[in-house]
């Protein structure tokens, strides 16, 4: 089969896109290369003190001798596990709420001001009560992710579940449905991004909360390993944990995109 | 009778008083009949519809569907709302026998009538497609058939056709005449398009504003017998359309 002729404009545009698209990839991979050329080289030339602000090829060996070790793969793996049981816990707790105070409108009027102060509140005052209430370790660390990634989860899920379409619900309503199936056929459906959007959000929070809790009492952690690098000075320690850091929060999020496009595709359309 | 409205009142309670939303509708539709009601904004068509379906409660008065007073949405009662309110998550199978699934009437028997419904009406092929994928006209087709699907005595057509472009309207708005006349359905439309009303109904029902009450009630013997396209050309068109624009006072 021949192929269909495509004009010249269709060419140039074409050519143009690819063009463009290549200039942002070389730029992204050339802004990091550069960064971390610069930092490198004032550091040999001791422009910069490598002690204070270290340098890749130290945070390079700080990083392989943690990996031969053994302690990377504790402290990462604590602090994802933190990570995630916080975000789930606080995702599908903040949505069962949620869910709650819809089917009541009374009591999402009682305990609205309530949610108003619990918000505003900075969450990281309640590290200490934690600590004293629930012992040092994990679970102080996660009570911790969870009130900070709880009630914003509350308020943003409850705002998507009243902005569900009235004339959809009008409609339900005709068909003979019960709050029940109001709920789970309409509501929660249509409230898919929602709730995908409060897992993105939740992912971020849930590090906070994460690092945090572990700033204040950990024996391993990501957290732990960066106050312990700045309490002994190891500065290499502390920018090389900040970078496995960045790097698995990003990685986390990377999970979240793909669990969307799965989910998605599952439910087999895109709301 | 299909449907006979005694003396119903409307009345909202708001903070800062009293709205008289409808005042004293007394009317009946008879079996087959399609009949419009038409009023200005805000004369509480669509409240009037509501009490209709039974999900707002009448403050004084009673309505009944089919011999029984209404109280609560019963299957004898098919809506269909303004724009089709399909569900995007929704293959246009799951969406036309949403119904029979909320009512727990999802039989083999229902679902070879929806099966028949949609064959008829050249949508057999979509069953599969989620409703982006359809053509504004077509969904406007399989909102009217997941109403059908549940076999309701009357249908309330709450200005479906309020949504589309002007052109698609007529004929979407033909279409469903026609499927609505060839199930032998009895229907209650709902507009402020005075054009429409009188293009599709036997009878249009005209309402004043707040407190809505009805004004006049307009027999269209003359137009029956023709299609709704053909009504547009009628010499008895204009007429009417003088009659109710004069009864709405619309530019008082």
């Amino acid at each position: 089969m021949p192929e269909p002729a495509i004009s010249l404009q269709r060419k140039a545009y074409l050519r143009r896109r690819k063009q463009t698209k290549s200039i942002i990839t070389v730029l992204r991979i050339g802004i990091l290369v550069v960064l971390f050329a610069g930092w490198e080289i004032a550091a040999r030339l001791g422009i910069i003190d490598a002690f204070i602000v270290s340098s890749p090829s130290r945070m390079w060996n700080t990083f392989i001798n943690l990996y031969q070790s053994g302690d990377l793969w504790l402290h990462v793996s604590t602090s994802v596990m933190e990570t995630v049981i916080g975000f789930l816990l606080g995702t599908l707790t903040g949505t069962a709420i949620a869910i709650l105070l819809w089917l009541s409108d009374f009591l999402s009027r009682v305990l609205d001001p309530y949610l108003v102060v619990l918000n505003a509140l900075p969450k990281t005052a309640l590290g200490p009560i934690f600590i004293v209430w629930i012992g040092a370790g994990p679970s102080s660390i996660i009570a911790m992710t969870l009130a900070i990634s709880l009630i914003v989860t509350i308020l943003d899920m409850h705002n998507g579940f009243l902005d569900t379409d009235p004339e959809k619900i009008r409609l339900m309503r005709t068909l003979g449905a019960t709050r029940k199936q109001i709920l789970i056929k309409l509501v929660l459906p249509a409230n898919f991004t929602t709730m995908i959007n409060a897992l993105k959000v939740n992912v971020g929070l849930s590090w906070v909360g994460v690092i945090m809790g572990e700033f204040l009492v950990s024996k391993a952690g990501l957290g732990y390993l960066i106050v312990y690098g700045s309490q002994v000075f190891k500065m290499d320690l502390v920018m090389t944990t900040v970078m496995i850091l960045a790097i698995a929060a990003a990685l986390m999020y990377q999970c979240i995109l793909w669990l969307e496009k799965v989910m998605k595709k599952h439910m087999g359309v895109t709301v | 009778m299909i449907v006979q409205l005694d003396n119903v009142d409307l009345t909202y309670q708001a903070p800062d008083g009293e709205v008289d939303a409808l005042r004293g509708i007394n009317f009946e539709i008879s079996d087959g009949e399609f009949v419009s009601i038409v009023g200005p904004s805000g004369c509480g068509k669509s409240s009037l519809l509501s009490v209709i379906a039974g999900i707002e409660p009448a403050s004084a008065g009673s309505v009944y569907v089919d011999g029984d007073a209404v109280t609560a949405p019963s299957p004898k009662i098919g809506y269909m709302p303004q724009k089709d309110q399909l569900f995007p998550w929704r293959t246009i199978w799951a969406n036309v026998t949403l119904g029979l699934e909320l009512q727990h009437q999802n039989t083999a028997e229902r679902q070879e009538h929806v099966r028949e419904l949609l064959a008829r009406y050249g949508l057999s092929e979509f069953v599969q497609k989620i409703p982006s994928q359809l053509s504004g006209g077509m969904r406007q087709r399989c909102a009217l058939i997941r109403t059908l699907a549940t076999d309701p005595k009357i249908l309330l057509l709450d200005e479906p056709f309020s949504a589309l472009d002007y052109q698609t309207r007529l004929s979407v708005s033909a279409d469903i005449y026609a499927i609505i006349r060839q199930e032998h359905k009895t229907a209650l439309l709902v507009t402020h398009d005075i054009s429409e009303s009188i293009s599709l109904s036997d009878r249009i029902i005209v309402l004043c504003k707040r407190p809505g009450a009805v004004k006049a009630i307009h027999n269209l013997k003359d137009l029956t017998e023709i299609s709704p396209m053909q009504r547009r050309d009628h010499p008895a068109f204009r007429t009417y359309f003088n009659t109710i624009w004069k009864e709405l006072g619309v530019n008082a």
